[in-house]
């Protein structure tokens, strides 16, 4: 965004890239971002100049919730009065009716984030099969080219149904990454269906697996939508204010005044901005009584169903930075005394926050996972690219780093496409890692042809020698992206075959 | 069962489990550990390469866990991190910490040999996986030739039974196994590798015969400790059909019991070999058709 608007607008309207929809959506982003009308404090005016928060290009003038999450179920007990729909006899109706509803979904973006716990939605409509799986992929196929983004997300409940299977099928057959998908794993999910849900995981990148339990007791009735962020059910997402965490130990003088003094003041900036764009969404815009939404019970406004969102990026760099660590066996993700800080640092971040009394509805803290423009800074609490130590200790310290994030976070895995012939593998890990504590976990088949078939080691000059040839086969053919060349997702270690 | 040239590969006191140790702790000389394998059995597993190997096969991929090191020191010359260094009594001692991974040593040594062993008890062994047992469905004890430390491992098992994970064993199987009770006592599962389909070709690629493994295939099937029997395909060198066809006959009768058929690939094969050829896909589908077609059902290509 520049400050002359008539050229902003001459860029978006002939940017060759962006299609039509988007194209409008760029336009109402610079009417939005025209006018500033949010009532910030001091306090937040401070840090969003510093650099250490930044409002995720939400707008300037929010007359929306960054992410709404209907009671589809509801909705399709119901129908809708506002939409002129009935309740579904079959599942034609029942996909139908929602296709409805997701487009007219009041959000940033203006599509939905969450599609809803697509096979409890659905089983109770599958009669037929082989009609159900037609009726599906339908939905999918709609979905995948008219919301056609990454954020969209669907859920999986962890009982096996026939509805279940059949989009993990789909999902497994179709190879598109919209929508993304996630399953709400429980240790007592029939072993048969997890292992479903695993090998499609690795031939698709998804689903990957939500903490039922632990995100059950934190937010009661939830859905996991969007980057891993977890709602309530019926509820909104109002805003998203990121700490961008690197920035904090140059507002600091040692690690005890970064702790006892700079945090305590960081989330006073951030939930005073969070409080500031609630205000606005809510008392300004009356974005609750303006959508029908909330008229037909399908959202609520209440404490429960409110959730502003905390959000964190770069506690890795944080720690490094003010404890100045360089060594390799001491920095953030490998030195005790690291992490032990580390660790002190997100429980008092949760304490500033629990202390603070939330204007509207509750603060909810999300490890946030970055955006386009971030260079050299680590989503949430992880340990960055490259610097991964092995894969139980990445697990165990992702545990330790996340474990109040009650509105989600996420660590992916890549693995070696060798797994595939053992999805029990990643069960083993899935399991092992819940039962520590984790709360999310996403896999991903990574392609390489340096296996450890069986029973040998592999060497690290192997291994060298192997990226060798294969970088100079795969040279022309990278993804140079702006998100994978800037965040190294590139270097990102590969697993199930690694020293 | 060792071959002659084999024998001052296990000459080393600290881990034969003979007469000399009584009185002593007993130690493994452990070449590396990795926290978590698809590759080595059933689910996630802990695999631990042993040095050492009776064995000297042709293509082997690690011939750098065949020998023990017999300390000429070489190594500590090349090492660039400072990492390896010689004892007062003449013995090379590998620091960790420094390592680099460079592996400079491997390539220095000539009696395939590694100076990055550490000597382990089985309690220090179980402390060191401690962190991953969550994870893990269990250990897998490879190398080498574990087999050779059949007594260490008892031990070591008889622990990670107490920690309710499952013991497996990846062998060559040329020391028999089936009269070792107190090992298979605390023993899930083997994997055993049939390198060869005739005594001739065994030998030629191993140095060793065909008897002992065949037996303990037979024998650990019959008494369900039998997870899988892996082959790897090295066209031009053995029969690879004449190996197919025998395993599938000790196998095909046994439910679960899988066929690993497995491509030669030159990863870490001594230069000498270097020109031995990778099986086309096709040569390995017609493996995979052969081996059904006489009776198992169980079979994974890789
Ligand atoms: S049995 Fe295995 S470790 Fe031993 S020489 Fe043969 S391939 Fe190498
Ligand atoms: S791999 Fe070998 S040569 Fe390289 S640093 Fe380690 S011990 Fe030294
Ligand atoms: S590892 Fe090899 S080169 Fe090094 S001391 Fe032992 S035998 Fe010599």
């Amino acid at each position: 965004m520049t400050k002359d608007m008539t050229k902003d607008i001459l860029q978006v309207i002939r940017n060759p890239k962006v299609t039509f929809n988007q194209r409008l959506k760029d336009m109402a982003k610079i009417a939005e971002n025209s006018v500033e009308l949010v009532r910030y404090t001091e306090k937040s005016r401070e840090y969003f100049e510093n650099g250490a928060m930044m409002d995720m290009f939400e707008g300037k003038t929010p007359y929306r919730t960054r992410y709404c999450v209907p009671d589809f179920e509801l909705f399709l007990k119901q129908g809708s009065k506002f939409l002129m729909l009935e309740p579904p006899k079959d599942i034609w109706e029942a996909v139908g009716n929602l296709l409805c509803l997701y487009h007219n979904i009041p959000a940033d973006g203006g599509l939905p984030v969450y599609i809803g716990c697509l096979d409890r939605l659905l089983e109770p409509f599958v009669r037929d099969e082989a009609e159900a799986e037609k009726a599906i992929r339908f939905l999918l196929v709609h979905v995948d080219r008219t919301i056609s983004n990454a954020f969209c997300h669907a859920d999986l409940s962890p009982e096996d149904t026939r509805a279940g299977r059949i989009i993990l099928k789909l999902t497994k057959e179709m190879q598109r990454p919209c929508p993304n998908m996630t399953v709400m794993y429980r240790e007592d999910m029939p072993r048969d269906y997890l292992m479903a849900a695993l090998d499609t995981a690795m031939t698709a990148a998804k689903p990957s697996f939500a903490n039922d339990v632990l995100y059950r007791r934190d937010m009661g009735d939830y859905a996991v939508v969007s980057c891993y962020n977890v709602l309530p059910i019926g509820g909104c997402g109002l805003t998203l204010v990121r700490l961008n965490m690197n920035q904090l130990p140059k507002l600091a003088k040692d690690p005890e005044d970064l702790l006892n003094r700079v945090i305590p003041d960081a989330v006073t900036a951030v939930c005073d901005a969070i409080d500031s764009r609630c205000e606005f969404i809510i008392e300004d815009c009356h974005y609750y009584e303006n959508t029908f939404l909330y008229q037909e019970g399908l959202i609520k406004k209440d404490k429960e169903h409110m959730i502003g969102m905390f959000g964190f990026v770069g506690l890795a760099e944080c720690v490094n930075k003010i404890m100045k660590l360089q060594d390799p066996g001491e920095r953030f993700g490998h030195g005790a005394a690291a992490d032990l800080y580390a660790e002190k640092v997100m429980k008092k971040m949760k304490e500033e926050i629990e202390k603070r009394p939330c204007k509207y509805g509750k603060y909810g803290l999300h490890a946030q996972v970055g955006v386009m423009e971030d260079s050299s800074l680590t989503p949430g609490g992880r340990i960055p690219i490259g610097e991964e130590p092995e894969l139980p200790y990445q697990i165990t310290n992702f545990i330790r780093m996340h474990r109040d994030c009650d509105a989600g976070c996420g660590e992916l895995f890549p693995f070696e496409k060798t797994a595939q012939h053992n999805p029990q593998y990643l069960a083993d890990i899935l399991k092992g890692a819940f039962s520590q504590g984790a709360r999310y976990l996403s896999f991903y088949g990574a392609d390489s042809d340096l296996v450890r078939v069986t029973g040998y080691l592999v060497k690290k000059s192997d291994i060298e020698r192997f990226d060798r040839e294969q970088m100079t086969l795969n040279e022309a053919t990278v993804n140079g992206s702006g998100a994978s060349k800037n965040l190294h997702l590139l270097d990102r270690k590969v697993r199930g075959e690694e020293e | 069962m060792r071959k002659e040239s084999g024998d001052s590969v296990v000459s080393c006191s600290a881990w034969t489990g003979g007469k000399e140790d009584i009185g002593k702790e007993m130690r493994a000389p452990v070449n590396k550990i990795i926290p978590f394998s698809a590759v080595d059995g059933y689910g996630n597993r802990t695999a631990v390469f042993f040095q050492g190997c009776n064995q000297n096969c042709l293509y082997c991929h690690n011939p750098e866990t065949i020998q023990e090191c017999i300390h000429c020191g070489a190594c500590v010359t090349t090492c660039p991190a400072g990492a390896l260094s010689l004892s007062d009594a003449g013995r090379v001692v590998y620091d960790i910490s420094k390592c680099c991974n460079c592996d400079t040593c491997l390539k220095t040594c000539t009696n395939n040999a590694s100076p990055r062993i550490r000597h382990m008890t089985s309690k220090e062994l179980l402390e060191e996986i401690r962190a991953y047992l969550p994870f893990i469905d269990g250990v897998t004890a490879s190398g080498g030739e574990c087999s050779l430390r059949s007594d260490f491992l008892t031990e070591f098992f008889e622990r990670i039974k107490k920690e309710k994970k499952t013991a497996y064993m990846d062998t060559n199987g040329q020391i028999p196994l089936w009269d070792k009770k107190e090992l298979l006592a605390v023993l899930d599962k083997t994997m055993i590798d049939l390198k060869a389909g005739t005594e001739e070709d065994h030998r030629k690629l191993t140095g060793m015969g065909l008897e002992n493994p065949v037996e303990n295939i037979r024998r650990m099937a019959a008494i369900g400790k039998l997870y899988e029997i892996r082959t790897v395909v090295v066209p031009d060198v053995v029969d690879n059909a004449r190996t197919v066809a025998l395993g599938a006959s000790l196998i095909a009768d046994v439910p679960d019991v899988r066929y690993k058929l497995i491509k030669f690939r030159h990863y870490g094969v001594r230069s000498e070999y270097a020109g031995i050829k990778e099986p086309s896909d096709a040569v390995m589908e017609e493996l995979r058709e052969l081996a059904a077609a006489k009776g198992v059902k169980n079979i994974v290509v890789t």
